[in-house]
């Protein structure tokens, strides 16, 4: 049995069935993410001495980050582009740069979490480290979960470029909003934890 | 045009999915049906379930500390000492009973199972738009069920500090809270992997010419309830990732500095909120009230319109109400927090948001009840439920009143009175509700009825013994013993007029139990047994009923249409009482 409106659009909403599912998945993303910062700002604004973001990490290695990041997102579009102008070896090209991307931002993140570690910076030093590590480590897993998603398409998914082109290039489509949300959540991230 | 692309390599599909084996077809199943009566068994054994643990505590509080006969033994000497209740046992029943009941038995029985069986029918579409998320969905359910249910075998019991798991208390309790907040993170993911799928099969799989003003109104609480779900789970979802944090790696986002536990100060960083996590919990744990109210009002309003024959009344005014409710729901959460201190300001704020809530439900109750009027009623099981269920939530909400000011909640917050408040809501109200559905779409489920001596058995038993139940509590409350007490206030010169309500209570709660019997046997005895109930049963208007009973996998031979709104009843002109939304 096949489901409506999973590769075509349904005319009275202009939309498939994922990308409705995909942006409604990104608006509980951005319950969970705020409900942090609110956190956040709310552990700060009641805590006598919070130390400045880059007095205590490393503001040039989380520049390097956003830079990979905000790179894999043109990489991601590109990939999709890619699809859209039915180039099938371009897209591959593409996708695995943006996997690879997000392999880089994760491998810093290593480095810059060992360091901290190895200073005896622990979740439990203050909060400030609590919520670093909260925040980023939750930010960590959806970048490995989006790198994933996209390793896949990359590799075995991409079978059903052969099936059904349009689906594929929609499937590619909405791990790309959700690698866009995940690099956006960064954007956040970065000044509040890194340079405030 | 894209609806006949989908339509015509149906055919081979259906003779494709007879071949499916035992295991995809009931156990890994992606149809909605199969999914629907999964979450809704699996919600019925955990309100047993969680019914159990309360009916254990109800000995307690109607004799503290007599040995309980025959099974009290059975539960260890770490638990009940020769019988008695020691209270770290009292706290896991507690804690787990109104765990189980709102996140394993209520919701996925509303949402879940009526939401998951019924929605996908009655607006006309073969399947829920993601059918394997939605079998991942129930399964992560099952999954924090079945970590829940563990979590009374590991060291030290299951979680104890209260379904509300306040901090500190829950941040120092022992290793049942941290299976607690693990089970809590996987029911929270099958929420929301259910609510993305129900707004997405409501937007895009309603029938030809099903607009939103054409939806039955369960459809339309069943939709408001996934964007409550959607969108107050999260944060707690972020909580629950912070307890664990303060928990695992010995942070302290919810202990505050300089904490003394146990005539020692501890020694973590401090500088946490406590309050933060009553903000978070609060923040999705109000919306979740909402989340098993509405879908009950949806149940309800569709089993009032089939049994009084006539439209509902004033059936926009309840969607703009339901609507409306939705928005106010995410912003009156604090009015469970005016003992923490939090000043004035945001009292009056919240005080105001709560009353102006109760607007929007007082609207759809009316809305009910002048659905009946002049009604040519019958009288059957599932509409004896739905009726019953209109003074029960009356008293529930009128009973909110007093604790949504500040000024008359302080002397009443955390008693029996909040108890018998929230219960008059929930327990005679959504489950009879609940209890209603399953009446109601029972043939469509099974091809079968149930019988109706046994549902009015059930019925008037329910009935009375939750009111015996229920009002004793208001006048303990209103004596001012709290609800936390392991010994129901024994101890206390104050409590001791109103000792005897408790046992009052509990012999109610126990034969309340007894009441339940019947049901159990008539659930499962009809399903070979009951009277046939092909195609249309109820005579009713709504499109689930233009399926075969019980549907086949895909649900219609061909797409139905929607002609006209979801009640026409008794039409004035029309050869019979009822004009269906599906016929031309």
């Amino acid at each position: 049995m096949d489901i409506p409106y999973t590769v075509a659009v349904r005319r009275d909403t202009g939309l498939n069935n994922g990308k409705i599912g995909i942006w409604l998945f990104l608006a509980s993303e951005v319950m969970l993410f705020g409900a942090l910062f609110a956190s956040y700002i709310l552990i700060r604004t009641g805590s006598p001495n919070w130390p400045r973001g880059d007095t205590v990490l490393d503001y040039r290695l989380a520049t390097f980050n956003t830079i990979v990041l905000i790179t894999s997102s043109v990489t991601m579009v590109m990939a999709w582009a890619s699809l859209m102008r039915r180039k099938f070896g371009t897209f591959r090209i593409y996708m695995a740069a943006t996997v690879l991307l997000g392999g880089v931002f994760l491998v810093v993140k290593y480095f810059e979490y060992s360091h901290h570690l190895h200073l005896g910076e622990y979740p439990s030093h203050s909060n400030f480290f609590a919520i670093y590590y909260t925040l980023t480590g939750l930010h960590m897993l959806h970048v490995f979960g989006g790198m994933v998603v996209n390793a896949y398409f990359w590799g075995p998914g991409a079978k059903l470029w052969e099936k059904n082109p349009v689906w594929f290039t929609n499937r590619v489509e909405h791990s790309g909003l959700f690698w866009h949300f995940v690099d956006l959540v960064w954007i956040f991230l970065f000044p509040t934890l890194y340079l405030l | 045009m894209s609806e006949q692309a989908v339509a015509a390599p149906k055919h081979e599909h259906d003779a494709h999915h007879e071949e499916l084996g035992f295991w995809r077809k009931y156990i890994f199943s992606t149809d909605h049906k199969v999914i629907g009566i999964q979450y809704a068994v699996t919600g019925l054994l955990f309100l047993l379930f969680g019914f159990s643990l309360m009916m254990l505590m109800r000995w307690q509080l109607a004799y503290p500390g007599a040995a309980l006969p025959l099974i009290g033994n059975l539960f260890g000497e770490a638990r009940m000492p020769g019988g008695s209740m020691l209270p770290e046992f009292y706290n896991e029943l507690g804690a787990m009973h109104g765990t189980i009941m709102v996140f394993l038995g209520v919701v996925p029985l509303a949402v879940g199972g009526f939401g998951n069986f019924v929605l996908p029918l009655q607006i006309g579409a073969p399947d829920m738009a993601f059918p394997k998320i939605n079998m991942a969905s129930y399964w992560c359910l099952f999954l924090g069920g079945m970590t829940m249910l563990g979590s009374f075998l590991v060291p030290g019991g299951a979680a104890q500090s209260g379904w509300t798991s306040y901090a500190p208390l829950s941040v120092i309790a022992g290793t049942g809270q941290t299976w607690w907040l693990i089970g809590m993170i996987f029911l929270i993911t099958s929420s929301l992997l259910g609510a993305v799928n129900f707004l997405t099969t409501t937007i895009q799989l309603r029938a030809k010419g099903l607009t939103f003003m054409r939806f039955p109104f369960f459809v339309w609480s069943q939709f408001v309830t996934s964007f409550l779900l959607l969108l107050a789970f999260p944060p707690l979802e972020a909580a629950g990732v912070m307890q664990l944090m303060d928990r695992v790696a010995g942070t302290s986002f919810f202990l505050p500095s300089g904490l003394v536990v146990s005539g020692q100060v501890l020694a973590n960083a401090g500088g946490g909120n406590a309050v933060l996590w009553q903000h978070l919990f609060w923040f999705l744990a109000h919306p979740e009230v909402y989340v098993l109210i509405l879908p009950a009002m949806g149940i309800v309003a569709e089993i009032i319109a089939n049994n009084t024959r006539k439209p509902l009344w004033g059936y926009r005014s309840m969607v703009y109400a339901l609507i409306f409710l939705g928005f106010m729901s995410f912003i009156v959460w604090a009015h469970h927090m005016f003992m923490t201190g939090m000043g004035t300001t945001m009292a009056a704020f919240f005080q105001t948001t709560t009353m102006i809530i109760s607007i929007p439900s007082v609207v759809i109750l009316t809305a009910l009840i002048v659905s009946l009027w002049g009604g040519s009623i019958r009288f059957n099981t599932p509409m004896l439920f739905a009726v019953s269920f209109l003074p029960m939530f009356g008293i529930g909400g009128l009973t909110g009143l007093p604790l949504g000011l500040n000024i008359s909640d302080i002397p009443l917050h955390d008693t029996y009175y909040v108890i018998a408040h929230f219960h008059y809501v929930v327990a005679p109200g959504t489950i009879f509700a609940l209890f209603a559905g399953i009446y109601y779409w029972y043939p469509k489920a099974t091809g079968r009825k149930m019988s109706e001596t046994l549902g009015k058995i059930h019925w008037i038993g329910s009935l009375v013994c939750m009111n015996v139940v229920f009002m004793p509590m208001f006048i303990v409350g209103l004596a001012g013993v709290s609800r936390r007490l392991f010994d129901a206030g024994s101890g206390y010169d104050f409590a001791q007029g109103t000792m005897h309500w408790n046992a009052v209570s509990s012999w109610g709660a126990w034969i309340m139990g007894l009441f339940q019997i019947p049901f159990i046997f008539n659930f499962f005895y009809s399903i070979r047994n009951g009277e046939k109930a092909e195609g249309n049963v109820w005579q009713a208007t709504t499109i689930e009923w233009s399926a075969p009973s019980p549907p086949p996998h895909g649900n219609f031979a061909i797409p139905p249409q929607a002609y006209r709104g979801p009640y026409e009843y008794s039409v004035p002109g029309s050869d019979k009482d009822f004009t269906p939304q599906f016929e031309a």
